[in-house]
């Protein structure tokens, strides 16, 4: 059967790898495109590269990134972060890209993701969607990085956003993320009951446990995480002997 | 020269790369008299079966690669390019493929999977031939697709994988040879089958 895939996250500010990394032994690890590579040849399945550039001065930089990373990584890599229309998909695919993720502009206008899977495929169009639980015990979708509650129940939105198109979901938890204390389960298991697409689990990796969990509890396809990677907490061909110990398909 | 077929669909380029990385000669191109003159022919694809079906005959390159096909040319198909190589697609419709091989192209049963098929999956060894030289009995290779090679045939099938169905990974008929899975992103063991078929068509 397919494996459960992990996947590091690299946020990508002005052209370099930020959130820090801890490596000594590979050289100009803020490069992302030297980082990627060091991870795409120590047993990472796919990479996600955001882009969280502020001005649109640096967006060339960024497309050079995702070209050099094309041209340099073999193993299948998404594109996050700022995309707003059917124009940034193109210039990303044609760079190289072979998924390009949409958040905030697909909230705003839904059509987005079914414009982009009519030209590109379902494949190639991820929904990111990032959620938080409210008072009542629902989750809510947030946009703008977090800042505002959309109000949409992201149950209602992640079926919404595979009906129009989209080909995989990667489900981020504010309240997990850059804890550390482990991913969200129970919003990830029903998502993951929701829709017939992969999920990729996102937000509150600490430790090897917390990866089997979500692969196996909450039933998530994939699992994502930037700092236990970056600082060298846990290296991801340890983590998938401990998870291929532990009885979960992975590609080791 | 290796050919690769520039009809208008998907993102060629990266085929393109790993093919250079092997350092052989490539070309990119749709013109026939170049086609004809290819010692080997690559169809890469994503996108869907109908749009491919319809540029390759736009470009008038359905005669041109079955006549090459039968010629002893080398073609290679890369997952959608893949099933073009059979007799027909159910892909929204039904369509005429090019008939190198035969089989019909169906879809995954989505009330039981998640599709698209899209992950590291195992190869599973059918038969031996050159192609799946040092390939052991644990490499997985990435697949993105939500139709499959449904055949009666089983005879080209050198390696499946499992997804619900036995799907046909890597299929050689002589010199007509598809892969299902996307061997430029499929890590070390995508370059390992990329040698192979170097070594093959060389």
């Amino acid at each position: 059967m397919i494996t459960k895939r992990i996947i590091p996250c690299l946020d990508v500010r002005d052209g370099r790898v930020v959130k820090g990394t801890k490596f000594t032994d590979i050289k100009d690890v803020d490069d992302p495109v030297v980082l990627a590579d060091f991870y795409a040849k120590t047993g990472a399945d796919e990479l996600v590269f955001y882009d969280i550039t502020a001005s649109n001065e640096n967006r060339d930089i960024f497309l050079d990134i995702v070209r050099r990373t094309a041209d340099t990584v073999d193993i299948p890599f998404t594109i996050g972060g700022g995309i707003r229309s059917l124009e940034d998909f193109d210039r990303l695919m044609k760079a190289g890209a072979d998924k390009v993720s949409v958040n905030s502009a697909a909230v705003k206008d839904p059509q987005l993701i079914r414009e982009a899977a009519l030209r590109y495929g379902s494949q190639c169009v991820v929904l990111s969607m990032d959620v938080k639980k409210n008072a009542f015990g629902r989750w809510d979708v947030y946009i703008q990085g977090g800042r505002d509650n959309t109000g949409l129940d992201a149950i209602a939105w992640a079926k919404q956003g595979v009906a129009l198109g989209a080909g995989e979901i990667v489900l981020n938890c504010i309240d997990t993320d850059g804890v550390k204390n482990g991913y969200a389960l129970d919003i990830t298991r029903e998502i993951c009951d929701s829709v017939r697409v992969p999920v990729i689990a996102s937000g509150g990796a600490g430790t090897m446990e917390h990866f089997y969990d979500v692969l196996t509890k909450a039933n998530a396809d994939a699992a994502l995480s930037a700092s236990v990677f970056h600082y060298k907490e846990i290296e991801i061909r340890d983590l998938k002997d401990y998870l291929k110990e532990k009885g979960v398909e992975v590609r080791c | 020269m290796i050919a690769i077929v520039d009809y208008g669909v998907g993102n060629i380029r990266n085929v393109q790369r790993a093919f250079e990385k092997l350092n052989l000669e490539v070309t990119v191109t749709r013109d026939i008299g170049q086609l004809d003159q290819a010692k080997a022919i690559i169809l890469p694809g994503v996108g869907a079966f109908r749009d491919a079906i319809a540029n390759l005959k736009k470009y008038n390159l359905i005669e041109c690669l079955q006549r090459n096909a039968q010629k002893g040319t080398w073609i290679i198909g890369i997952c959608l390019g893949m099933q073009l190589l059979y007799q027909r697609s159910y892909e929204d419709g039904e369509y005429e493929g090019l008939g190198l091989l035969r089989g019909d192209i169906v879809k995954f049963d989505d009330s039981q999977l998640k599709v698209p098929h899209m992950g590291w999956n195992r190869l599973i060894k059918q038969k031996e031939d050159a192609l799946g030289r040092n390939l052991g009995d644990n490499e997985y290779v990435y697949f993105v697709h939500s139709y499959y090679v449904k055949t009666e045939d089983n005879s080209p099938i050198l390696f499946t994988s499992s997804y619900g169905v036995e799907v046909a990974a890597i299929v050689r008929k002589d010199n007509i040879i598809g892969m299902q899975f996307h061997p430029e992103k499929s890590g070390a063991v995508g370059a390992k089958i990329l040698e192979n078929l170097k070594e093959l068509i060389v």
